[in-house]
């Protein structure tokens, strides 16, 4: 048989039928659900009167909508608090099984499948969300969906797709003290372009990605998307057998060693090839800042704000310009002189255990600037409860962060969480977009670590040399 | 979902890069438990200035597109977040057509779910219609689905490609999720096989 990637043998494993033009019909092993985008599909199944094939597969949490205060406290949206309910009523309907605002598992649905064992080697995912590529850490193939495709799924446990294309991002080398997989992704990212991935699944490859952890090559496959791939995957190794064995979902027993077996198959064959490959030297990625409105508007902590007077692509010149009047940013200015208001440590991309102990620990004994209001969201209620048994919450607070309770908050700013026109936030989260974090928000991606040194300095550090 | 055919209509030109969903439409409108009435947030914050009243400038704003049915856009149209609320604001406003050099994957796979055509042309294609339909007031396309190609008020035909499958569905309308429940014999002779091979793959959730 013919060398293999990864991608090639999950797909591979998963077509029920396929066309003689391609069109495949994918049977899809697991599927998370969401409070937003999922309203409308179940509807869809009760116009049809048609049912869930199989709703064993699904789990569903609320997160985007859900408050980060007090949850003892009802909603004070009632629309907020009218979608949350109708998942609820959903999923009692349909039998899905649900962890509810209140439950301490909720969390942020690319937090939880992970952490619950729910997301596995080899599967094939899905979620209407955009960041369902967070799962392919663990070597699964998973994407995000639209509501009709919710639906779909639902009621046939498949997906019709095309095959989409392979691209190799090899990072090999050792990344410098303090920078993290967050740097890497962003770096990516600023090298292929927004649309450098479009139709195209990631293999991340290479001693850089291999030498992460588990979290960290989820905060990597999570950004996928922001490089216009549908779906980034890392193959599965000790370190991720590791890290599954023992969680809730997990096999156990002779299944788990079945598993194991089979997934030990999964990773890329020698000699197999993909359809792009770029290449990346894990010692040149300095400490990531965006500086624009678009995940690819990004340099390094040491670089300046550019100037599109010297872009020679008209396009590219106007969409700098307009960018850089949002951001009120001037060109040419060095990223340090950067001064911001706010500081967001949360979302699927950065809010995870090891997230928040790398956070703490730059944070114990400083304080946060006088002129910054800075909040950490963990990822889920057990990732608050295992910070807080470790005492990072004490840390936090002490040094002025605010410490709330899980969900997505100013990652999308779809509940109270969010920045007031003009201020300006170092975000640990994913996208840059005008007005993501609230109208007229300014928002900077960074790691962890560069968004606390931010909140203590007031402005952007090097966390390379911040002492 | 309605049949796309043939559509002949006034175009509105969006003359940005990587216009991604959160512009097309905010958070905000997301909470609706409904795919109708989004047209209210679409492009809701480029809409309005600063004071929040409405900017002359934006180009939904002028009278010249109010009855558009096709968009034209530059590269990396509707890339970000997956919400299906991009689209159905999009034909809720009236559109049934998107022209534009590329697509984001997610974005381009919803508008099928919503018989809304996305249509790839390459960059100076896409630049010509830009230069047409800024140039006249009542400029319109005809896009022939059938012939796979779009016709400017000159006679100048421009063609593109589509995937046989996806056209198929548009142009008769068909209901996506029937079409593969047609396969549910297959659906179960795979997942009989697959739990023998990878039963862990079957352990409920709950």
């Amino acid at each position: 048989m013919a060398a293999q990637t990864l991608f090639g043998k999950i797909w591979n494993d998963h077509v029920v039928r396929a066309e003689p033009d391609g069109t495949t019909l994918l049977y899809i092993d697991r599927h998370l659900v969401h409070e937003v985008t999922s309203p409308q599909a179940f509807e869809g199944l009760s116009v049809a009167g048609r049912t869930p094939r199989r709703p064993g597969a699904a789990l569903a949490v609320p997160d985007h909508n859900v408050p980060t205060t007090d949850r003892r406290i009802a909603i004070a949206d009632p629309i907020s608090a009218k979608q949350i309910q109708t998942l609820e009523d959903n999923c009692r309907t349909f039998g899905i099984t649900l962890f509810g605002m209140n439950d301490i598992r909720q969390g942020v649905v690319h937090v939880i499948g992970p952490e619950q064992g729910f997301t596995l080697p080899g599967m094939t995912i899905v979620c209407g969300d955009s960041h369902t590529s967070t799962h392919g850490a663990f070597g699964a193939l998973a994407f995000g969906i639209g509501t009709s495709e919710v639906e779909h799924v639902l009621a046939t446990q498949c997906l019709v797709q095309k095959r989409p294309k392979t691209m190799e991002v090899r990072v090999d080398g050792q990344l410098s003290p303090r920078c993290s997989a967050k740097d890497v992704i962003l770096a990516i990212i600023g090298k292929i372009g927004t649309a450098g991935g479009t139709g195209y699944v990631i293999e991340y490859t290479g001693s850089a990605i291999r030498a992460l952890s588990m979290e960290g090559r989820m905060t990597l496959c999570n950004m996928s998307i922001e490089g216009g791939a549908r779906a980034g995957m890392v193959a599965p190794d000790d370190t991720t057998f590791a890290y599954i064995k023992g969680r809730p979902m997990a096999p156990t027993g002779a299944l788990w060693d079945q598993a194991v077996t089979a997934w030990r198959q999964l990773a890329t064959d020698p000699g197999a090839t993909y359809d792009a490959v770029v290449e990346l030297q894990a010692e040149t990625i300095a400490p990531q800042v965006t500086w624009g409105t678009s995940p690819g508007m990004v340099t390094g902590v040491d670089g300046h704000v550019p100037d599109p007077h010297t872009m020679r692509d008209e396009k590219l010149r106007q969409a700098t310009e307009r960018a850089l009047e949002y951001m009120a940013l001037v060109p040419g200015m060095p990223i340090r002189d950067i001064k911001i208001d706010k500081v967001f440590i949360g979302s699927c991309t950065n809010s995870r255990i090891e997230d928040l102990r790398l956070a703490a620990s730059f944070a114990k004994g400083k304080k946060v600037a006088g002129t910054v209001h800075a909040m950490v969201v963990p990822g889920s209620g057990l990732v608050k409860q295992q910070a807080e048994q470790e005492g990072l919450d004490r840390i936090f607070k002490e040094s002025g962060f605010e410490w709330r309770e899980a969900g997505c908050s100013m990652c999308l700013a779809m509940n109270a969480d969010v920045l007031q026109p003009g201020e300006r936030c170092a975000s640990t989260s994913n996208r840059n977009f005008e007005g993501r974090q609230g109208a007229g928000g300014r928002t900077h991606l960074v790691s962890p670590a560069m968004a606390v040194a931010a909140a203590v300095e007031g402005h952007f550090v090097d966390i390379r040399h911040w002492s | 979902m309605d049949a796309f055919t043939t559509l002949s209509g006034l175009v509105a030109p969006l003359d940005r890069l990587n216009v991604d969903t959160d512009q097309i439409i905010p958070k905000q409108f997301l909470k609706t438990i409904k795919r109708t009435g989004l047209r209210e947030g679409l492009f809701y914050d480029w809409r309005r200035r600063k004071d929040g009243s409405q900017d002359p400038a934006f180009f939904l704003n002028q009278p010249r597109y109010q009855a558009a049915t096709i968009l034209l856009a530059r590269d990396n149209f509707g890339c970000g977040s997956s919400r299906e609320h991009a689209p159905w604001a999009l034909l809720d406003q009236g559109f049934r057509c998107v022209l534009a050099p590329s697509f984001a994957d997610i974005f381009y796979n919803n508008c099928f779910q919503n018989g809304i055509l996305p249509v790839v042309l390459t960059g100076p294609e896409i630049q010509a219609l830009f230069e047409g339909v800024t140039a006249r007031d009542g400029y319109r396309l005809t896009v022939d689905l059938a012939a796979q190609h779009v016709t400017t008020p000159d006679g100048v035909a421009y063609h593109f490609e589509i995937d046989p499958f996806r056209k198929d569905c548009l142009y008769r309308g068909l209901d996506a999720i029937g079409l593969t429940l047609q396969h549910a014999g297959r659906i179960t002779e795979y997942e009989q096989r697959r739990r023998t091979q990878a039963p862990w793959l079957f352990q409920d959730v709950g």
